[in-house]
């Protein structure tokens, strides 16, 4: 049974939860209204003026091609790095949980890149892919391929994509690692002993057990793409070329402090912040209820 | 007439680094017969049913089902199946995918396997139930679903991993019977695995008594509980009062006198004894005979009350030698005639020199 306490007036609970509420307020709460109700002007560029557009500025965008291809460039992104960094880390994990010796060795090694900052991490694959100067980039064209990702936007892609899964292959091979071997040994056990190899066995019972921890790195994948590989775009090609990598946040970012148009960025973070919403309430919905046994 | 064992293990030994936990262990199991390892955590009765199911290969022996090797067959291939201590049912199937799992496996047809699921779920009384969640069944039942899963594949020997451990007493009392009955109705050679002595002795036709990776013991029921023919065994299956003595003279059955100085009359089990070695007496606590008044014949004594544990049917005295100090067990009699006994009470106490088993010391 949860142990519940029940308060007899109503300050002493108020007080309790306003720090709490007064971080979120400032931080979250006032900015976001702040967004929202400047998504409803066009300010001039030195801030001095705004001018009431209603919707116009939303209207604007939604009709703007540059922004819906960066809606574009935004999902195949977000699926590529998820996929990728998902894909890999369940590999290692998989890998690491049949070891019985050395794991913890495995495992201490593999969490590092989760230390590396974004923006760190986009430098150190923008040094090995460099189109002068780079090691990869070399070699590359030693064996005859000549990469240039800063003319290249499908390059380009890819390699934010790899430099923005990198960091995160530790991040989701830690969750893996533990989903994995919360699977009682014995249930794999009965599955081997009924005649189950091991694709069966993974595809049959490892899976299906793993799914709740799946689809928590699906959305905890997907929202850092949207949101936390800022760092990395901006330091390896800034959105380019020609906006082949600018996604949704980059856009915010470009469109407001580059671009100076005000407006037209606060109506963009509210779309995201539609977006992140959704998101939530789905990791809630479904995180808790469905995929649970 | 000579039958080929269900299961057969030869001089097999298991070996983790410096650790041996299995040593030369050999058996056979006859066909449709319950056999059960007993012993405490740690002695390696785990190991051996590891082995025998394939997720462990032996250091060295043989093992055989059906009379042939198996040394290298996987598990998959291995004409067994096993329950686990917690039963491993699929959580995310329903009971029928469950039961129906092995078969899948080997590749059947739906209709085929539809009809053996319905078939073997029926013979353990769970009719109906395939389309059921597995979260859907109590815990009794849940144990006949891991056993119709095993069954369904039919194998010649089905591994037991102390099923019984994760369910409440009563309804553990109530699985053991239900268990015995469904290995006679399958008429399959069970090997089951246990620390709890009272689950090997109600359900096994044989019962192997492990300790520190070797058999001490393998007999039916009676013979381990009666005869037991090593100290271990003795201590392990049922309970009994333990003293320890110095052999004083061999003529007429063993004279020993204890520690304590008591001299006491014995019969020897087990190994050999010479005059003057050091050796475990064992005394069951049902042996010893009561009364008020009179000194007992025999081994005997009085004794003061130290506590009473009374449990229904199974209540037990403690009494203190008064001469000796020495700490005495006594099952308190069925008949009542003791029942107004009280701590402090001082009564006389004796046994028979034939239920007292003299095994050498170490």
């Amino acid at each position: 049974m949860e142990k519940r306490v029940t308060f007899k007036g109503i300050w002493l609970p108020l007080l309790l939860v306003l720090p709490q509420m007064l971080v979120t307020a400032v931080f979250f709460f006032y900015p976001a209204g702040q967004a929202i109700w400047q998504s409803l002007f066009i300010p001039d560029p030195f801030g001095l003026s705004m001018r009431y557009v209603g919707l116009g500025n939303f209207e604007y965008l939604l009709s703007n091609p540059y922004y819906r291809a960066s809606f574009v460039t935004t999902a195949v992104f977000s699926i590529l790095v998820t996929v990728l960094s998902m894909g890999v880390a369940l590999y290692l994990a998989v890998l690491a949980d049949r070891l019985i010796k050395g794991s913890g060795v495995y495992r201490t090694l593999l969490i590092w890149p989760y230390a590396v900052a974004p923006a760190v991490a986009g430098v150190l694959w923008l040094f090995m892919f460099n189109t002068r100067v780079g090691v990869v980039t070399w070699y590359l064209g030693v064996l005859g391929y000549d990469w240039n990702h800063v003319l290249n936007g499908e390059e380009a892609m890819g390699l934010v994509v790899v430099a923005s899964a990198w960091g995160r292959i530790s991040y989701n091979f830690l969750f893996f690692l533990a989903g994995l071997q919360a699977i009682p040994r014995s249930v794999i056990e009965a599955a081997a002993i009924d005649g189950a190899r091991f694709w069966t066995r993974f595809r049959t019972i490892v899976w299906p057990l793993l799914s709740p921890t799946t689809f928590f790195l699906l959305v905890v994948n997907i929202v850092y793409a949207f949101f936390e590989t800022f760092g990395v775009i901006h330091t390896i090609t800034s959105g380019g070329p020609q906006q082949a990598t600018t996604i949704l946040v980059y856009k915010v970012y470009a469109d407001g402090f580059v671009g100076q148009d005000l407006g037209s960025s606060a109506a963009q973070s509210v779309i995201l912040l539609l977006i992140v919403g959704a998101l939530t309430v789905l990791q809630f919905k479904y995180i808790e209820r469905r995929v649970h046994y | 007439m000579f039958e080929t064992p269900d299961l057969e293990c030869r001089d097999i030994s298991k070996s983790f680094d410096d650790f041996k936990a299995v040593k030369d262990v050999s058996f056979a199991v006859p066909p449709g017969t319950f056999f059960s390892i007993l012993g405490p955590s740690g002695c390696g009765k785990t190991t051996l049913l590891r082995m025998i199911a394939g997720f462990q290969k032996p250091s060295s022996g043989d093992l055989l089902i059906k009379g042939r090797s198996v040394l290298d067959v996987p598990p998959n291939k291995r004409q067994v199946s096993m329950v686990f201590q917690h039963l491993a049912l699929f959580p995310m199937m329903n009971i029928g995918a469950n039961v129906g799992f092995g078969l899948r496996q080997r590749g059947v047809n739906r209709a085929d396997i539809k009809r053996q699921v319905e078939r073997v779920l029926d013979r353990v009384g769970l009719t109906g139930v395939a389309d059921r969640p597995v979260d859907s069944l109590s815990g009794g039942q849940k144990q006949r679903v891991a056993i119709a899963r095993c069954m369904v594949l039919e194998p010649d020997v089905l591994l037991l991993d102390e099923p019984l451990g994760a369910l409440d007493l009563k309804l553990r009392e109530h699985m053991k019977i239900e268990l015995k009955q469904l290995q006679a109705e399958f008429n399959t050679t069970f090997v089951y695995i246990t620390h709890d002595q009272s689950e090997a002795l109600v359900m096994s036709d044989q019962i192997a008594v492990m300790n520190r990776g070797v058999f001490e013991q393998v007999g039916t029921a009676k013979e381990l509980y009666y005869e037991p023919s090593t100290a271990f065994v003795a201590g392990f299956v049922g309970e009994a009062n333990k003293f320890r003595a110095r052999v004083q003279s061999l003529d007429a059955g063993v004279q020993m006198v204890t520690d304590q100085g008591q001299v006491l009359h014995g019969t020897a089990a087990g190994k050999a004894l010479a005059k003057g070695d050091a050796v475990d007496v064992f005394v069951r606590p049902e042996a010893v005979r009561l009364s008020r008044d009179t000194a007992l014949n025999g081994n005997a004594g009085q004794g003061r009350v130290e506590n009473i544990l009374f449990n229904g049917a199974n209540s037990q005295l403690i009494l203190r030698d008064q001469t000796t100090g020495a700490q005495m067990n006594v099952a308190l009699p069925q008949t009542g005639e003791f029942r107004d006994l009280s701590v402090g009470d001082t009564v006389h106490f004796g046994w028979e020199p034939a239920q007292t088993r003299v095994y050498a010391g170490d």
